[in-house]
């Protein structure tokens, strides 16, 4: 990188580049150039130099989730899309926006606030993107109702490692034409292609919300409330649990939207398949949040969340560390929070023993953040069937393996 | 780019794969005769045909994978066929290759109700998930018209929709996990019952790929929780305009109907004629809404619609109070396509998705272009979603009206994109669209396709000139006959 820096990067691409610093690193790996594109074209121009110099490129949002997965192997250049933050076209009457990757939640949900109608993703992670909740497929509690990320994407635009500009989906809500591309870039970790605008699926602002909760001791109550909650017809918009300490009692909270009236009538509905349930019209302070700061992600089929909970718990209570369990146990998702301080030997066994519970029922455990230094010696993703298809989808789509190398899934 | 085997090389290597089909599936499953071969030259879409050099019919998933191993080995091209029952000549056969046929495989359907999951074999029918899946309590949304004959592997193939998916998304938003074989002969396990497996979302790359990434041998679906209400209207309008200003309003409220359904005079005058559904008369253009989900809100739904509609000029508002009455308001949308027959000797069926905004002006546009060449359209659609149906009629016997209808055909399209719309919102592209889809994607986008059917079929073997694009030209110029379904002409579906 002695030859061609920031000066040279500006020149042949009319972006704004600089000399990367300590403060842009990404688990400790310094890029050597910082570039602020505004537009698709100018991110194609940067990536088309890139792909010349052979550098080892990421794209940033805010950075709330840069150091998710593992560290890159190398990292050249650093693409800062947080200037790319237009709302470029809000369908009010199709329920249909585009926004540039760059736009965050809250920005896209004030721009959308007044005409009524919401992006139905839930901020988990204070400050994230659209491109970056996209680019992790981190999904909210909403998921049980409304679908996760990949279900309300309908397009996107990109740029290639070779700097070609790919138009995936359409604007509309239906459309088969073609190769899902939207699917295949969601939750790829930036290791496929730089999602610079995203087209998504709205929903209206519901009038009534009401947070139902049921307190139940431990997993072996959570399980007939749970089941009472996945039979019912009131057809929720979440069912999240929360558990503070491996001891503790189980929260399960149901939330309940809709109209004034009709909501009421199902939140009815569902406090009284819960035993003791109380009502509010606020969520839970742990609601939609992540519990940390180092998280594990569970998934579990549907029957087997009580038995994840109960293996979650005996296994962070042997660890000896303080952890929170919470999550979206009406999908099947939960997360594993527990200390920055966590010593490697304490974390590499409760990994392996949460990895053997959640296969034991159906899913995965991988490690979503951890410091630099323990992730190291993590298995941060465990096995991954289908990973040769990935490979060979990679080698396709980045030969030179230059987009977030060594981050993803099998070191891709 | 990836290279297609000669027409040669297809012929002798496909001779040797019956062989060795023959030895693997034993003699009765492998069809060779011409006269017999005839039965899979085409799918619901009659126009495309090609007449395949052996027809294997297989009984286990196992049985599959032994099947394109032996095509992969013998670079055989080779197609995956369902119920035929799809709209785009997906299912067409390369000619002098492989067909392989999954509704002869011995049926596995197992509902999980406490994970809400079943687990579906790729020749098992639509409408059997709901089916089984009814005593306790679930029922598997995507509903396409041909639900009780179409295949679950069909539906995967091409992201079939149907009339509820402006409620409750596609085939794509209903598949957790599938087992599937590509194009090597390779078995993979993808996703499963659980959500969000780690890596790439490549069950989402396959739903919809049109079997050419390769084949699904079991499908893991999501089944959701019967809703505890339905409620279906029936309104009728003066004309089209007003029937739009209804739909904007009814979806600017915040409704989600379960279904939204709008047919024009035209359509409506057809299937009076051939059903006697008894729509209101004088209807410029009819809705059918359904709402359904927990009571209190169906049925302020329900009351909302109605006003809606009065509001906005219907003349007169049906609500079915039974579930016969509800069967008689949809007899009439659904007998849509095979009524065309009372109006016209053929017909071309298009199914372009534009903006919901744009409905009440595309139509107008439509009549427009009708008009202009002469050719008359009927238009019937999910204006739920912008999913439009126009079919254009035409008389094959008359000097220049099949190319004239044609034409027209092709412009709809040309419309949609235009509207920023798709050129298929249900029946995939097939055979069918792959004009158009030079049309609505750049040479770029096509290319970045063909960078994942590489990676899944680099011998370009799956289906090969299907979905997507090659940039050189391939097969002959399609024979065109349009016409009725050919299932719909037996009785056996209805078409959507």
């Amino acid at each position: 990188m002695a030859v061609f820096g920031p000066a040279e990067l500006e020149k042949a691409s009319r972006v704004t580049a600089r000399t990367g610093t300590d403060a842009d690193s990404v688990d400790g790996v310094v890029p050597a150039v910082v570039a602020a594109p505004g537009s698709t074209e100018a991110v194609a121009e940067v990536m088309r130099v890139a792909a010349a110099e052979g550098w080892a490129v990421m794209a940033k949002g805010r950075g709330t989730k840069l150091d998710w997965g593992n560290r890159p192997e190398r990292l050249d250049l650093l693409l800062d899309l947080a200037g790319m933050d237009r709302v470029i076209e809000h369908a009010r009457d199709d329920l249909v926006a585009r926004a540039e990757a760059g736009t965050t939640l809250a920005k896209l949900s004030a721009t959308l606030a007044p005409s009524g109608q919401c992006f139905p993703a839930d901020e988990v992670v204070p400050g994230s993107t659209i491109g970056g909740v996209v680019a992790t497929g981190l999904s909210g509690p909403s998921r049980y109702l409304h679908g996760p990320v990949r279900d309300l994407v309908l397009g996107a635009t990109a740029v290639r490692a070779d700097g070609v500009v790919v138009h995936a989906g359409s604007k509309v809500v239906k459309n088969v034409a073609g190769y899902d591309l939207s699917k295949l870039f969601t939750g790829s970790y930036g290791t496929l292609v730089v999602l610079t605008e995203l087209t998504v699926k709205l929903r209206p602002v519901p009038a009534v919300q009401r947070f139902v909760t049921a307190s139940c001791a431990g997993p072996d109550e959570l399980a007939p409330a749970l089941s009472a909650v996945l039979a019912s017809q009131a057809a929720p918009t979440a069912v999240e649990l929360e558990r503070a300490g491996p001891e503790a009692p189980v929260q399960l909270t149901v939330l309940v939207e809709g109209r004034s009236g009709p909501a009421e009538v199902r939140a009815a509905e569902i406090a009284r398949a819960l035993d003791g349930a109380t009502t509010a019209t606020s969520p839970p302070p742990w609601w939609s949040r992540l519990p940390g700061p180092v998280t594990f992600k569970l998934t579990s089929v549907l029957s087997g969340v009580p038995k994840l909970v109960a293996a979650a718990s005996s296994l962070a209570g042997e660890s000896g560390l303080p952890a929170q369990i919470g999550g979206s146990a009406g999908a099947g998702v939960l997360y594993l929070g527990v200390p920055d301080q966590a010593a490697h030997e304490q974390l590499g066994p409760l990994l392996a023993g949460l990895r053997e519970a959640a296969r034991a029922c159906g899913g995965h455990a991988t490690v979503l953040r951890a410091p630099p230094r323990s992730k190291a010696s993590l298995d941060v993703w465990g096995p991954v069937p289908g990973l040769e298809l990935m490979r060979r989808l990679k080698a396709e789509f980045d030969p030179g393996r230059r987009l977030a190398p060594g981050r993803f899934v099998g070191g891709i | 780019m990836t290279t297609e085997p000669s027409g040669v090389a297809v012929a002798t290597n496909a001779a040797h794969a019956a062989d060795l089909l023959r030895r693997v599936l034993g003699p009765a499953a492998v069809i060779t005769d011409p006269n017999e071969l005839a039965t899979y030259e085409c799918d619901g879409l009659t126009c495309f045909r090609a007449r395949a050099a052996v027809v294997a019919l297989l009984a286990t998933p196992g049985q599959l994978k032994d099947a394109v191993a032996i095509c992969a080995r013998l670079k055989v091209p080779f197609v995956a066929r369902g119920s035929g029952t799809g709209l785009s000549g997906g299912a067409v056969p390369v000619a002098d290759g492989v067909l392989l046929v999954t509704t002869t495989m011995r049926p596995v359907l197992e509902v999980s109700a406490d994970d809400q999951r079943a687990e579906v074999g790729p020749g098992v029918a639509n409408l059997e998930v709901s089916r089984v899946a009814h005593p306790y309590g679930y029922f598997y949304a995507p509903d396409p018209s041909s639900q009780p004959v179409c295949s679950l592997g069909g539906n995967v193939a091409e992201n079939s929709g149907g009339a509820h998916c402006v409620k409750y998304g596609f085939t794509t938003n209903h598949v957790t996990g599938l087992e599937v074989v590509t194009p090597d002969g390779d078995v993979h396990i993808l996703g499963g019952k659980a959500p969000d497996a780690p890596g790439y979302d490549l069950v989402g790359i396959f739903v919809g790929s049109e079997g050419t990434l390769g084949v699904a041998t079991r499908v893991t679906v999501r089944l959701l929780r019967l809703p505890q209400a339905v409620q279906t209207v029936l309104a009728a309008f003066a004309d089209i305009d007003s029937a739009g200003r209804a739909v904007s309003a009814i979806i600017a409220c915040g409704l989600v109907p379960a279904a939204l359904e709008m047919m024009d005079a035209l359509a409506i005058s057809a299937v009076e004629q051939a059903v006697r559904c008894h729509y209101p008369e004088g209807a410029g253009a009819v809705l059918i809404v359904e709402l359904d989900g927990p009571i209190a809100d169906v049925e302020e739904g329900l009351a909302d619609v109605r006003q809606y509609c009065l509001d906005n000029g219907a003349f007169e508002t049906r609500v079915a109070s039974s579930a016969e009455e509800r069967a008689e308001i949809w007899r009439g949308r659904k007998s849509a396509f095979a009524a065309m027959g009372r109006l016209s000797p053929n017909y071309i069926v298009q199914d372009g998705v534009v903006p919901r905004s744009a409905l009440a002006e595309v139509l107008h546009d439509i009549g427009r272009l009708s008009q202009e060449a002469g050719i008359r359209i009927a238009n019937v659609f999910h204006a739920g979603d912008g999913n439009l149906h126009p079919l254009v009629l035409y008389d094959e016997t008359v000097e220049g009206e099949e190319e004239r209808a044609e034409e027209v055909a092709e412009k709809v399209l040309d419309l949609c994109i235009a509207r920023g719309g798709s050129i298929t919102g249900e029946h995939g592209v097939g055979l069918h669209k792959l004009g158009a889809m030079r049309k609505m994607f750049s040479e770029d986008d096509l290319a970045t396709m063909w960078l994942v059917r590489r990676a899944f079929d680099p011998e370009g073997i799956c289906n090969p000139g299907k979905a997507v694009p090659t940039p050189r030209l391939c097969g002959e110029p399609p024979r065109r006959r349009h016409g009725p379904h050919p299932l719909a002409e037996a009785g056996v579906a209805e078409l959507f």
